[in-house]
């Protein structure tokens, strides 16, 4: 194996980081680059590693490994780089949930509350969810489309590539760059390299679709093309800023004031709407199928779930900003079609969960199946919760309360993170051929785990916010606020404290999937009971 | 005209339409005679192999 190529491109990038370290304008640039230059510096010598010295022609007498006629290799990386950041994401997030109830925990300066949370945040939605959605994606355009990856190598580079971004996003928050956009938090340069590796994804997956040999492109896809076209779009747009210095770590945005803050919350609610939903609901109309080995509930029903989705998404962000300087009418506007939003979200559920019909069994004997319904019934009800909050008047009790923190996280676990080990503990098997997991019965126990701390978690998010909320509207018969802020604030402990035992049961189910995954990687079977009426062979004598 | 101004009117009046139609055209196009056989084979494709 030869990687000249790539090996000059990684030296002369690193060889450029040193320069940008050296001629740094401000010195979380430096600390920056530095970073950047020791990554692709271990990429260049670990590729240099694996350069074979054999000569030409012995290396022609045993013919190559036939190459398969599906791409899986990168989908593999993908599937451990989704587990690997997910026990990190999720890790960082019980950490940040323990800071908040014990602020002793905040160590100053790399890991303090303010930079690790964008870590968790990033961590979560960037490196585990999209890891789970370029894995996924890779596999299901290759199977739906009957055509290997486009693009050879090219796959190669998207993975490789997204993970610079993520190491590099992670460093810059603990180091302390940010451009304070909630979900954009990384500076230009590493948003520039993003664009890149997002554009050479977009080759890779609209190639595949090209030159696919199934006349009709299954709708998983149409959800994972409308995901990675409209990040590409917000994405650049929301980014669009000026740098300082080309050497320097900080940047102004194109945008000022309230055009700046609805630019945002456009960018904000949509990369929940095409990133967490629309991306997601691929892996939902692939994998559930799959699993249940069965079609769709409703084709047509899907088609319409998507086209409405797409058109009504993407008008709901003004919803973050009511109350605030935005105009009114487009506070409104959000409102709506937040509201509208619960007819296709719904109707993406019920199709999702009736795939089951008649094999509703299969809740009960498949773990797997259990999962993936759990992830739907959540999709429905955080769906169900969003449009509610969206609403002003209750907006105007909810909003800066933890119950909007709630909220996300009854999604963000229950859907996104539900779905995608669903989907995990589908490819494990499949992608490194084994004949099941290493344990069923763990996917049993990782189900319990991960439910019993989301319903933990969210639950108590309800009862803080709802708290906080009224504390903050609590006047006396003077007009007089009734609480300080700092009240609002002690009043929290005990629902903090018991937040970060939800987050920790969600965390142990995670290491408990990590486990799972490695032993079946391995090629270990765990020798044990079937699940309760999963095996026909056990049926009673008649 | 302000280009502001300019571009609102055309996105509140002709791109509104625009948009309502292709919509419209979906749903009509997914209920035409002939797509239920369409959708079930569309359906089964995830199923076929792997």
């Amino acid at each position: 194996m030869k990687y000249t190529f790539e090996m000059i491109l990684l030296g002369v990038g690193a060889f450029l980081a040193l320069i940008g370290a050296g001629f740094a304008q401000d010195r979380h640039f430096e600390a920056h680059m530095w970073v950047l230059f020791f990554v692709l510096l271990a990429g260049t010598v670990m590729l240099m590693r694996r350069i074979e010295f054999s000569p030409a022609s012995a290396g022609r007498a045993s013919p190559p490994p036939p190459q398969s006629e599906y791409f899986d290799e990168v989908v593999k990386y993908g599937v451990i780089a989704t587990v690997f950041w997910g026990v990190v994401g999720f890790l960082v997030g019980v950490v940040v949930a323990l800071q908040l109830a014990f602020p002793d925990l905040n160590i100053e300066p790399w890991f303090n509350f303010g930079r690790m949370r964008p870590l968790h945040t990033s961590a979560v939605i960037f490196a585990f969810g999209g890891n789970a959605l370029i894995a996924t994606s890779f596999y299901i355009v290759q199977r739906t489309s009957r055509a290997r990856l486009f693009g050879g190598n090219l796959g190669w580079f998207v993975f490789w590539g997204y993970q610079l971004f993520i190491i590099m996003a992670a460093t810059g928050y603990l180091l302390g760059i940010t451009q304070s956009k909630e979900y954009a938090e990384p500076e230009w340069y590493v948003d520039l390299w993003l664009t890149i590796v997002w554009v050479a994804y977009l080759a890779v997956f609209l190639g595949t679709l090209l030159v696919r040999k199934e006349p009709h492109i299954y709708v998983a896809n149409w959800f994972y093309l409308a995901f990675i076209v409209t990040i590409a779009m917000l994405h650049i747009v929301n980014n669009l800023a000026v740098p300082v210095s080309f050497l320097g770590s900080k940047s102004y945005s194109a945008f000022a004031g309230v055009q700046d803050a609805l630019t945002q919350w456009w960018y904000g609610h949509n990369a929940v709407g095409f990133f967490l939903t629309a991306g997601f609901l691929g892996m939902m109309y692939y994998f559930i199928p799959k699993q249940a080995n069965r079609p769709v509930y409703s084709y047509r029903l899907s088609i319409i779930h998507f086209w409405s989705l797409i058109f009504m998404y993407i008008w709901a962000g003004p919803h973050h900003l009511h109350y605030t300087a935005l105009p009114d009418w487009a506070q409104t506007l959000g409102m709506v079609f937040s509201v509208m939003l619960w007819m296709p979200s719904w109707g993406g559920m019920i199709n999702g969960l009736m795939t089951l019909s008649g094999a509703w069994d299969k809740i009960r004997t498949d773990p797997i199946i259990r999962m993936m319904v759990m992830a739907v019934a959540f999709y429905g009800m955080a769906t169900f919760e969003g449009p509610m909050m969206s609403i002003k008047t209750v907006n105007s009790l909810s909003h800066y309360t933890d119950w909007t923190i709630g909220h996300v996280h009854s999604g963000a676990l229950g859907w996104n993170g539900l779905i995608t080990f669903g989907a995990i503990y589908y490819l494990v098997p499949k992608l490194w051929n084994r004949e099941r997991l290493y344990s069923v019965r763990m996917v049993n126990w990782h189900f319990w785990l991960a439910t019993l701390g989301i319903v933990v978690y969210a639950a108590v998010m309800w009862v803080a916010g709802i708290q906080q909320g009224l504390m903050w509207r609590e006047y006396d018969d003077q007009g007089f606020l009734v609480y300080s802020f700092a009240e609002s604030v002690a009043a929290m402990v005990p629902y903090y404290v018991l937040r970060a035992l939800g987050g920790a049961l969600f965390l142990a189910g995670a290491l408990l999937m990590a486990f799972n995954v490695t032993m079946t990687i391995l090629g270990r079977v765990r020798d044990e009971a079937p699940i309760f009426g999963a095996t026909p062979a056990l049926k009673a004598a008649e | 005209m302000e280009t502001y101004t300019a571009m609102r009117q055309f996105a509140d009046s002709w791109a509104l339409l625009a948009m309502t139609l292709f919509f419209l055209g979906v749903v009509a196009f997914i209920f035409r005679p002939g797509a239920k056989k369409a959708a079930d084979d569309a359906a089964a494709i995830p199923l076929k192999e792997d």
